[in-house]
């Protein structure tokens, strides 16, 4: 029996892990290409509550993810404009888009509180999905096989493809890319876009998947730990998974010893834990040498070219 | 005919103040645009959420209430803007700051005296303090970014109330529901005359012009500015980075953990689970939309006060869904974000010089 529970436990590990990871997988290329979204919670809110008002409207998730993808994308290019064109402030502008996600998603979602969906079911047939121990291979929607191969993708893309080189020389030092005759804010407006995209799917894994309804700020900060998974993963991919899945064991904890009816550790300790491990976390890894020598060395700055 | 953006030689102050204004003008226009096209009547819910509560003399008590923890918290935060230290989570120091001061209050439940309300605004300063303390040592030891982990601490200090509110801190005689029992007269803050308003408010702008003073006329406020402005200047003038983001984010956080005690002792009259109203994020709009400057934040922190009161008015006359106002403030930065471009380049229209064209 043991070993069934350690399996459905690994299965809740990969559903928590799954949003955070994509909506972190996101970030990492809008950060090597230069630039800091902070408005990574605000974008996976949107995406929440469209993928769940469409889903709920024609029943069917993947056109739902699809929309979410979309809309937070629109999101993203928000930022994107006053960010790139107008050379805002990327804090401020980040922060701003989080709390405009949290206004329009609670204002588009006040219709939705309440309603119900059907859950995205197993990609593979029921023999294998829900087999009791080769489900932990096969037995997932098709959105966590999606997140692992997204990881492959950016991982070949930074490294191998001609475009992701781009990309890096632009984070790395604007002006050298931009005198060489690429379009700095075009690469970064592409990258922003693929973010928002990222974050936006992220997002409508909990009102599609995980929760699955519509609630006021669903996301209850996980953008914000998705935020501090690519500083955890020093940028670099494959490291983003073991991050995404060590905080996945984290929140997962919570919800297995609250059913095992353990009361010694309160609950609200056990609420509090993902963010005490991100900053626990995060002061960990400044302790390894020249962590901040791994940082995109343009992320932040604004560019202008002038010409 | 082509709109261009031609650099300025320097920055041009007039824009700068100008364009908190032309953010709030542009919110309204395109807030009734927005709510229009979502089925509401548009007009109205920009009538009704900044026009009504500005013209009605009855609302301004409490316009006066919602203002002053914003203006507190913002003039705090920009302190640490001014020295490039993004401390965001105010909302963890006010919610800690008030939960210190209700500590005192609940240990001195069964006394009196006028020393117990001062103490308890002492332990909120104190404990806003040590909250931001937190981030700022992480900061300065180890580099950890104070934006995630301030922010991170926020959501902590929520678990932290709702631990002693559903704990050790329950009303024993309050029939189990989650919260303390009602301050004493003796730690409730005291209302101005007959009307409803608490001495927080007029304190909050006095404070507000206490730290304006601060900042243009000691040594430590041009130190701020310069750490913020051109660290690599105040590296050679001998300034200390650090304790400058230290005292920058102890700023931020004891007059958070103040605005929480005199939310907690005024408004609120004891400690509930609903504490968090989401000030410390809001106060980061004002201090943006105040221009970093304790007068531009006091005038902001009206003009939130009146979204927020107006978004009350607008539920209950026009059905407006409570999230309008927060869409509306969000909307206020993104265009004072947009416009503040204006500031370092002028708009000319023209056809594109050779190469101008981008």
């Amino acid at each position: 029996m043991n070993d069934y529970l350690l399996i459905s436990f690994i299965m809740t590990v990969i559903g928590a892990s799954t949003p955070i990871l994509l909506a972190a997988l996101g970030e990492l290329v809008v950060e090597k290409s230069g630039v800091l979204n902070l408005g990574v919670e605000g974008m996976m809110l949107v995406g929440a509550v469209t993928g769940f008002a469409v889903t709920s409207i024609t029943g069917m998730p993947l056109v739902g993810i699809i929309v979410a993808a979309i809309t937070a994308t629109l999101a993203a290019l928000i930022f994107a404009y006053l960010t790139l064109t107008l050379t805002a402030n990327q804090v401020a502008t980040g922060l701003a888009l989080t709390i405009f996600g949290i206004g329009l998603s609670s204002l588009l979602g006040e219709g939705f509180v309440g309603f119900t969906i059907d859950v995205m079911g197993p990609v593979f047939p029921a023999g294998l999905a829900e087999h009791p121990v080769l489900r932990v291979v096969f037995g997932h929607n098709v959105v966590v096989y999606f997140s692992i191969a997204m990881i492959g993708a950016v991982a070949w893309f930074l490294k191998k493809s001609r475009a992701g080189l781009i990309l890096r020389a632009v984070g790395e030092s604007d002006s050298s890319a931009h005198s060489i005759g690429y379009s700095v804010i075009g690469v970064r407006y592409a990258a922003v876009a693929f973010g928002g995209a990222m974050a936006g799917i992220g997002g409508s894994y909990y009102s599609l998947v995980l929760t699955p309804m519509w609630a006021e700020q669903l996301t209850a900060g996980r953008g914000w730990i998705a935020l501090a998974l690519v500083v955890f993963s020093a940028w670099r991919p494959w490291r983003l998974l073991l991050g995404a899945y060590f905080f996945g064991v984290v929140m997962t904890l919570e919800l297995y010893t609250k059913a095992a009816g353990i009361t010694l550790i309160a609950p609200e300790l056990l609420a509090a834990m993902p963010y005490i491990a991100t900053i626990a976390v995060l002061a960990l890894i400044s302790l390894r040498k020249s962590a901040g020598a791994q940082a995109p060395a343009c992320l932040g700055q604004p560019f202008k070219p002038s010409t | 005919m082509l709109l261009e953006l031609e650099a300025r030689k320097e920055p041009s102050r007039s824009m700068l103040y100008l364009t908190p204004v032309i953010a709030v003008l542009l919110t309204m226009v395109f807030g009734a645009v927005i709510f229009t096209l979502l089925g509401y009547n548009g007009l109205a819910a920009v009538r009704e959420i900044f026009i009504t509560p500005a013209i009605d003399i009855g609302r301004w008590p409490d316009l006066g209430i919602k203002a002053a923890p914003l203006i507190l918290i913002a003039t705090g935060l920009s302190i640490g803007f001014r020295a490039n230290v993004w401390n965001i989570g105010a909302e963890g120091q006010y919610i800690f700051g008030a939960l210190a001061g209700t500590g005192v209050a609940l240990l001195t439940w069964d006394m009196e005296g006028v020393w117990i309300l001062p103490l308890m605004c002492l332990a909120g300063i104190v404990g806003g303090m040590l909250y931001a303390a937190i981030p700022a040592l992480l900061k300065i030891k180890l580099e950890v970014n104070e934006i995630l982990s301030s922010l991170m601490m926020t959501y902590v200090a929520v678990q932290l109330l709702y631990y002693l509110m559903r704990g050790p801190w329950m009303d024993p005689e309050g029939f189990n529901f989650p919260q303390t029992r009602l301050f004493s007269d003796s730690q409730l803050m005291p209302e101005i005359g007959d009307t409803f308003v608490h001495i927080g408010v007029p304190l909050a702008f006095i404070i507000a012009l206490i730290a304006w003073f601060t900042m243009s006329k000691t040594v430590f406020g041009f130190q701020v500015r310069v750490v913020g402005a051109a660290p690599h200047a105040a590296r050679y003038g001998g300034f200390n980075k650090n304790r400058t983001v230290l005292l920058s984010m102890l700023a931020g956080g004891g007059l958070a953990g103040l605005a929480g005690v005199f939310e907690a002792a005024g408004p609120f009259g004891q400690m509930v689970p609903q504490f968090p109203t989401g000030y410390g994020f809001t106060a980061i709009i004002v201090a943006f939309l105040g221009r970093l400057h304790p007068i531009g934040i006091m005038l902001a922190g009206v003009i939130l006060a009146i979204s927020y009161v107006g978004g009350e008015i607008a539920q209950t006359t026009l059905g407006l869904p409570n999230a309008a106002a927060g869409l509306f403030q969000a909307m206020m930065l993104f265009f004072l974000l947009a416009t503040d471009i204006l500031v370092k380049y002028r708009l000319r229209f023209g056809s594109a010089a050779p190469g101008g064209a981008k």
